[in-house]
């Protein structure tokens, strides 16, 4: 397959370009995590406090 | 980062030997520069790790070699990219500076094996800080390997006279070097604060239950 210059530059960017964007993706999925973990650990400590008391 | 796009896809001049393949050039050379750094930064924190003690050094060189190994990831690309419009091959092995930088990248990927083949602890923690000590070794024969080698094929642009380019264009570079060195550090932030979040987590976790 012959590539024409213009589209080797456009490759070079949108690779780089994919790549962050997969990188953010991938933050922003842990970040989502972590959000259900830190209300999943507010609820507990919710209920152990109810439980003391 | 739209600044640097601008200047290197429309305002920054047309090459006169390579054509429009030589704006590859102003994104290959900052994110090749950023791993170098990024490794750099992994292995100083390895030392601070193993001078210190501290373990928050463990996980700022875990991220920061981790950043590089992507940002190696994507030199390799786009440098296979820029070969295939300039050399038309997209990898030869007469190149040392190429083979170097490969053997760089597959020694940082075999950090991660190594890593996540010990437990969590001390002796993970300084068996993959003197495994990234070892690999900052390389960065300087990598870098200086096209000169030492004279490597015809991989071409110089900064020489002892300085930049072989026009005003604009090396305007351009110093732009685009900035813009991705951000990113880098955006990310490692980023990285760096998720991660300490998830050990907190984990922690809190245990307390509680």
């Amino acid at each position: 397959m012959s590539w024409s210059q213009e589209e080797l530059v456009a490759a070079a960017y949108a690779v780089v370009f994919f790549f962050v964007l997969a990188y953010v993706a991938i933050i922003a999925a842990k970040l989502a995590r972590l959000q259900r973990e830190t209300s999943e650990l507010v609820e507990l400590a919710r209920r152990k406090s109810g439980r003391e008391s | 980062m739209g600044l640097a796009l601008v200047l290197a896809l429309i305002v920054a001049p047309e090459d006169a030997d390579q054509g429009i393949s030589q704006r590859i050039f102003y994104i290959h050379v900052p994110i090749a520069l950023t791993a170098y750094f990024c490794f750099g930064l992994g292995a100083v924190k390895a030392l601070l790790l193993l001078w210190r003690g501290e373990e928050r050094y463990d996980l700022e060189s875990y991220v920061a070699i981790h950043q590089g190994t992507i940002f190696g990831a994507l030199t390799l690309i786009t440098g296979s990219i820029w070969a295939r419009a300039s050399w038309g091959v997209w990898w030869t092995w007469s190149s040392n500076q190429l083979v170097l930088f490969l053997v760089l990248f597959l020694f940082y990927c075999a950090y991660f094996m190594l890593r996540f083949s010990l437990e969590d602890g001390p002796r993970r923690a300084r068996s993959s800080a003197v495994y990234a000590l070892f690999g900052v070794a390389l960065i300087p024969v990598s870098f200086l390997a096209i000169r030492l080698a004279e490597d015809f094929i991989h071409p110089t642009v900064f020489t002892r006279d300085g930049p072989q380019m026009s005003g604009t264009m090396f305007a351009t570079f110093v732009v685009c070097w900035a813009a991705v060195t951000l990113l880098a550090y955006v990310l490692y932030r980023v990285e760096l604060a998720g991660k300490r979040l998830d050990a907190d987590l984990r922690e809190l976790r245990e307390v509680l239950q």
